[in-house]
């Protein structure tokens, strides 16, 4: 009961706190919308039909990725800067759980990105919303986030040694977009990408909400995100343990 | 003359030095070398997959686009970081002529986004294929220099709103990713609507990109003249246009006395 009221207090609390954010407002609403307009245009003089729908997802997802990835990236080094990981660390409940309500609400944010890509395409170049398999879409779509958002607490882990944390974040969110194949199909890039795929929930995430939308099988992308998002916290646990008491041993927490 | 000079090259490297003295190699390489390496195979392989245009346009468009890393982030820094380390107080007390203050801030910027642009063109070709004629590229080189001249000209624009802005870097995080949209990076001017072709007509790179994209393909320099001069009249007019704004914002704030606030 007492972690479901931590998950929850710290869900609400990170929420408003990205909604005062100018960063989060970039990158969860107006980049999205740029990168689905670029996207449209690009189907658009490429000649290829039927693509608005899946561009808008696509972009949306990227948007929930770079959410994710930024807010995942940039919470213990906010939290750092702003005197408050110690007291997170210090707290009784394990620190993966201190930090899970954070990279779900970071990732809840990123939902926003798929509103705003699928409004801005309706509204602006028309895009017809009319999906194939709507229930399934409402399902896809919180598995998809709760994915992200554990794959983020695993990023997060990684970052409590790591000082240049930032600096992977800036570095991680195109490679995931292009393995992932949120905007383009993974058949066009070499042979050996795909296992990193295999292993990324966006990837299962937006086969999921495309296969909802668009028509395909829904339930086997779904099944791989409860696989992947259980693995996530799994691993978050041991590492978020593990690299708290590396970070305690060695006295290097603040990274100062 | 000479004073302006030192003003102008020693100390707009010693800024540098001093404003991205935090700058490592585990910082440096991720940011301004993998993520422009990782935007160009992202835009190529969409294009690829949209059946858009050719490998080449999007290998010059976001070569050349990826200098706004450091032109626009880098020279928003200058500006804005003396503000937040609390050094643009005596900055701005100093007797330097502030022309030499203000533009040498943009030299090292520069110098770093062309480093940026050709580290990405190497990437093009040892990559996806990219191969340029060798008789194209010191055409190639100056159309680069001028473009990203002209990036950091805007850069300084936005920089100079550093002096009074809260969140400066959320207008420089805009201006990168609508120049994707706007500039002809990844889509033909002539797709877009008329008046998103017009703005982008009058933002730094447009015509740079047409001229690299141009030259690339074999013609010689004389034959986008006229677009790399349009180039450097842009670059002109955005480095005016900061400098007068800075100079504006400079007396505004010292006028009301908030130079150093947020």
């Amino acid at each position: 009961m007492n972690a479901l009221r931590i998950v929850r207090i710290g869900f609400v609390i990170n929420l408003r706190m990205l909604g005062t954010s100018g960063f989060f407002l970039l990158t969860s609403t107006i980049q999205p919308v740029i990168f689905a307009t670029v996207a449209f245009y690009m189907f658009k003089s490429g000649g290829r039909s039927g693509t608005l729908l899946y561009a808008a997802l696509g972009a949306g997802m990227m948007g929930v990725w770079s959410t994710t990835l930024f807010g995942s990236g940039g919470m213990i080094q906010w939290q750092r800067w702003q005197g408050t990981l110690e007291l997170g660390v210090g707290a009784p409940p394990p620190m993966a759980l201190v930090y899970l309500p954070f990279t779900l609400a970071n990732a809840f944010t990123g939902m926003y990105a798929l509103a705003a890509t699928l409004v801005w395409g309706r509204i602006v170049f028309g895009v017809p919303l009319h999906f194939v398999h709507p229930w399934l879409f409402l399902l896809a779509l919180p598995a998809s986030v709760v994915a992200l958002g554990l794959m983020g607490l695993v990023l997060a882990s990684t970052f409590v040694l790591y000082r240049y944390a930032n600096a992977l974040s800036n570095l991680l969110e195109y490679p995931v977009w292009i393995a992932s194949g949120l905007v383009f199909s993974t058949q066009v890039l070499p042979a050996w990408t795909r296992p990193i795929s295999w292993v990324l929930p966006p990837y299962w995430g937006i086969l999921a909400l495309r296969h909802a939308a668009l028509g395909g099988e829904v339930w086997g992308p779904l099944a791989m995100l409860t696989l992947l998002s259980i693995a996530s916290l799994a691993i978050s646990t041991l590492t978020f343990g593990l690299f708290e008491h590396l970070a305690r041993a060695r006295a290097t927490l603040s990274l100062t | 003359m000479t004073r302006w000079l030192r003003v102008f090259f020693v100390g707009g490297v010693i800024a540098y030095r001093g404003l991205f003295n935090w700058i490592r190699p585990a910082m440096y390489i991720p940011t301004m070398l993998g993520s422009p390496l990782f935007q160009l195979i992202f835009f190529t392989k969409l294009g690829q997959y949209a059946h858009a245009q050719s490998r080449d346009f999007y290998v010059v468009g976001n070569s050349v686009q990826v200098c706004a890393m450091s032109s626009l982030y880098g020279m928003t820094m200058s500006v804005a970081n003396e503000r937040w380390f609390g050094t643009l107080g005596p900055l701005l007390a100093s007797p330097a002529n502030r022309a030499a203050v203000f533009l040498g801030r943009g030299l090292p910027v520069l110098a770093n986004g062309l480093l940026v642009s050709a580290f990405t063109f190497g990437a093009g070709v040892l990559l996806l294929g990219f191969r340029p004629g060798l008789g194209a590229l010191p055409a190639l080189a100056l159309i680069l220099v001028i473009t990203v001249a002209s990036c950091t000209g805007l850069g300084m624009l936005l920089g100079s709103i550093g002096l009074r802005a809260k969140d400066v870097f959320f207008a420089s995080n805009l201006a990168y990713f609508l120049m994707l949209l706007f500039c002809g990076v990844n889509i033909p001017l002539d797709v877009l609507p008329s008046w998103m072709s017009l703005v982008g007509r009058c933002l730094p790179l447009t015509h740079g990109i047409a001229a690299a994209r141009d030259v690339a393909a074999g013609a010689p320099l004389s034959q986008v003249a006229g677009l790399v001069w349009t180039e450097a009249g842009v670059a002109a007019a955005y480095a005016l246009a900061g400098f007068v704004s800075f100079r504006w914002l400079e007396h505004a704030s010292r006028r009301s006395a908030v130079l150093d606030t947020y």
